[in-house]
């Protein structure tokens, strides 16, 4: 498989039965290998086991050290705030971390396999693994920037979502003196129901020049129609003191093109609606008779700002992000040398039977691979739990709270706020968490060991 | 993804495949068409995702290309449209920055001695543990390889007050030693499995020319073990250099390194920006320059310690 232990000890069949597993070839002399063994399990000893003792100890007294406090400590787990959004955190990052990573993992392994830069791709997606959580952190700040003017994602985003969504927004259009508009519901109404045969005039004032649609031409003053209600909508307003006649379509007033235009009868009901051409003008039916016309609030809205990526709703899929794009280059590789010790000739057979590409990812690969899936989704799991750095570093002040997780609420709880008590809780907690994982390890290697 | 294939999917187990040569050569202009087009496919999508992967650093580097004005008006895909705003005067303006410099030297104060002592002392007890007779031998080997998984966390309490006791609090050697400690496990793990493979004849012979046990593991043992001491150095030194958790607990001023150090500004993110970016650069160099030289023994590094 793929990890070291895999290779095992490999002893030949041959061996006599003489010697039961690897005997010294110098002789026993324990002394010899208590100096080889004493650096390691004097370190080992005061700097891993010693803490977990101390730990287990420390978590049922309280935070002065001096006062027994049976689980009061635990209790807290579930009933301080902090740590209960950490845990709920803690979850999330859990489920959704490794098996994002793990599957990107696998998408990317298998189809590198067939592009002859493979190599390369592989590098440039594993290689966030060699650099710190710091750095990474730093990095996708700037990448979850608010400002699209400024973070490349909302940038990316606000240029697809402005694709799709043709903002034909004019913010900051108001009414002007003596118009026939007022404002209702954040858009605009006349004061006056409108008939067929009509004329009616629609000005607004106040978008700035360069915030007006590039489409937009000059504004046509309307042509009565019998049968029908046309109109204009335009920007009533020419620069220059006293210039320009008020209510009237100017000669260089451009038309509020795309501006939504609704006709909405007596009960409040929208009977009919449409869309400024390019030059403000716009036509009603019949069916409009009688009704009052509405510019709906919709026209006037900021434009498009983007997601606040880093804002308390979207912290932690935002950071989660981040860990998958350190992460996936990991899980990527170890699938990859999984796949390139899979047997050639089942997936060849498969195809010959007729099976497509899918019918062998699906059938063959993902079920051959099953093992390494496996150690690759429980080590991110692991390694999940620990997360502390991305947490720490990319959330800006204002939602730090909601980003939390227990290895950072442990670190607040025992640094920042002295309460080593109940952070010593927390680190029993993450260290039950990972017995499992423990005793797994253990019982593989024994089986190796005893060979 | 051929179309032919998808055709003949549901078809009944046939007595005898053809072989792949012959399905080859039937495959129609259409399938031919059509698997070009998904190779284009696939292609363009590998291409978009690695785009996508190195964009965020390469916005880093740019970032820290550019003065800290610039960064504040607009974002770093300008210096395409402008790249007379290209500009070293951040780094310049880091490097004499006495903080910075200091906590580049810390770091690697604390990195090399934590990576020299986990290879010498895992190397060891990864000889004894594969080696040498004593009883309970694959028990404690076991023991060890149990404590692979401690999050470091569990110790950050417990070791703070037996530092402060015993006045190693806020020194580099408090650092180093809590990084040997949890670099240990890994490495006596590797390099036990690693050392078990050795030949028995070699280390036979050996002890018949009269080598002692110090002899035998100098002068057999370590340089057999070169591949499994690369991978274990390189993995050791990319985690001791790019850590800070252990650091921000375990240092103060004066003693801590670039992480700790570019972490302290990360609270006004926008306004050193003109630090961080770069400082996190060349934090970054090293480890990459590290990466790049080593790939295979850090992959196989990775690999073995998938478990970590």
């Amino acid at each position: 498989m793929t990890s070291a232990t895999a290779e095992g000890v490999a002893e030949s069949p041959a061996t006599p039965p003489v010697s039961p597993g690897r005997k010294s070839v110098t002789g026993t002399r324990r002394m010899v290998a208590a100096l080889f063994l004493l650096p390691a399990l004097v370190l080992l000893g005061a700097l891993v086991v010693y803490p977990i003792g101390y730990s287990v100890v420390r978590s049922f007294y309280d935070s002065s050290g001096n006062g027994f406090a049976g689980f009061d400590n635990y209790k807290d787990l579930f009933t301080d705030e902090g740590i209960r959004t950490a845990l709920k955190n803690n979850i999330i990052w859990v489920v959704f971390a490794p098996t994002v990573a793990t599957a990107l993992g696998l998408v990317f392994a298998v189809l590198t396999e067939r592009v002859r830069w493979g190599t390369a791709f592989k590098l440039v997606v594993f290689m966030p693994m060699a650099i710190s959580m710091l750095a990474a952190g730093i990095i996708f700040r700037l990448v979850y920037d608010q400002d699209p003017d400024k973070g490349v994602a909302n940038a990316v985003w606000v240029g697809v979502h402005d694709t799709f969504a043709q903002s034909s927004a004019f913010p900051k259009a108001h009414p002007g003196r003596e118009s026939p508009l007022v404002a209702r519901d954040g858009g605009f109404v006349t004061r006056a129901a409108v008939h067929t045969g009509d004329t009616v005039s629609l000005p607004l004032v106040g978008v700035a020049p360069d915030k007006m649609p590039e489409d937009a031409k000059r504004a046509v003053a309307p042509k009565a129609d019998p049968g029908k209600i046309s109109g204009t909508t335009w920007q009533d307003f020419t620069r220059g003191k006293g210039v320009g006649s008020l209510g009237a379509v100017d000669a260089s007033e451009h038309g509020y093109a795309g501006m939504r235009i609704e006709a909405v009868d007596g009960a409040g009901k929208v009977v009919e609606s449409t869309k400024a051409a390019d030059d403000g003008t716009f036509t009603l039916s019949a069916k409009a008779d009688g009704a009052r016309l509405r510019l709906p609030a919709s026209n006037f809205k900021e434009p498009y700002n983007g997601v606040d990526w880093l804002g308390p709703s979207l912290v932690t899929p935002a950071v989660i992000g981040s860990y998958v794009w350190m992460w996936a280059g990991f899980a990527m590789v170890l699938i990859a040398a999984g796949l390139a010790g899979m047997p050639r000739e089942l997936l060849e057979a498969a195809r010959v039977d007729g099976a497509n590409e899918w019918q062998v990812f699906r059938r063959v690969t993902v079920p051959l691979l099953a093992p390494v899936l496996g150690v690759v989704v429980v080590t991110l799991m692991i390694n999940v739990l620990k997360v502390f750095d991305l947490v720490f570093i990319i959330p800006p002040g204002s939602s730090q709270d909601d980003a939390d997780v227990l290895a950072l609420e442990l670190y607040r709880k025992g640094f920042a706020e002295d309460q080593p008590g109940v952070a010593s809780a927390i680190a029993v907690f993450l260290l039950l968490l990972v017995i499992p994982v423990m005793l797994f390890n253990i019982r593989r290697l024994r089986r190796e060991v005893r060979r | 993804m051929t179309a032919e294939a998808e055709g003949t999917a549901t078809a009944a187990p046939a007595p005898a495949p053809p072989p792949a040569e012959a399905v080859k050569a039937r495959r129609s202009w259409a399938a031919r068409l059509a698997e070009g087009v998904s190779g284009g496919l696939l292609r363009a999508f590998l291409l978009l995702v690695g785009l996508f992967w190195l964009v965020p650093t390469i916005g880093l580097l740019l970032a820290s290309l550019r003065k800290p004005e610039d960064m504040s008006a607009s974002g770093w895909w300008n210096v395409f449209s402008k790249p007379s705003q290209l500009t070293f005067d951040s780094y310049q303006k880091l490097l004499e920055n006495g903080d910075i410099t200091d906590s580049l030297w810390n770091t690697v104060l604390i990195t090399v001695p934590a990576t020299v002592l986990v290879v010498l002392i895992g190397s060891l007890a990864g000889y004894a543990f594969a080696w040498m007779d004593f009883p309970g031998r694959d028990w404690w080997f076991l023991g060890v390889v149990g404590l692979l998984v401690v999050p470091v966390q569990v110790a950050l309490i417990p070791i703070a007050e037996l530092f402060g006791n015993i006045g190693l609090f806020g020194s580099i050697l408090g650092v180093v030693l809590f990084h040997v400690g949890f670099g240990l496990p890994f490495a006596v793990f590797l390099l036990r499995n690693f050392f078990a493979e050795i030949p028995r004849e070699l280390l036979e012979a050996a002890r018949l020319d009269g080598a002692g046990e110090l002899r035998l593991f100098l002068r057999v043992v370590m340089p057999l073990g070169g591949p499994a001491i690369a991978s274990l150095g390189i993995f050791q030194f990319l985690w001791v250099w790019n850590d800070m958790l252990v650091a921000l607990v375990f240092t103060k001023a004066g003693t801590q390194p670039i992480t700790v150090a570019l972490q302290t500004q990360v609270r006004q993110f926008g306004s050193n920006i003109d630090v961080l970016a770069p400082g996190a650069f060349i934090s970054m160099v090293i480890p990459l320059a590290v990466f790049f030289a080593f790939q295979r023994q850090f992959v196989s590094g990775v690999m073995a310690g998938a478990v970590k």
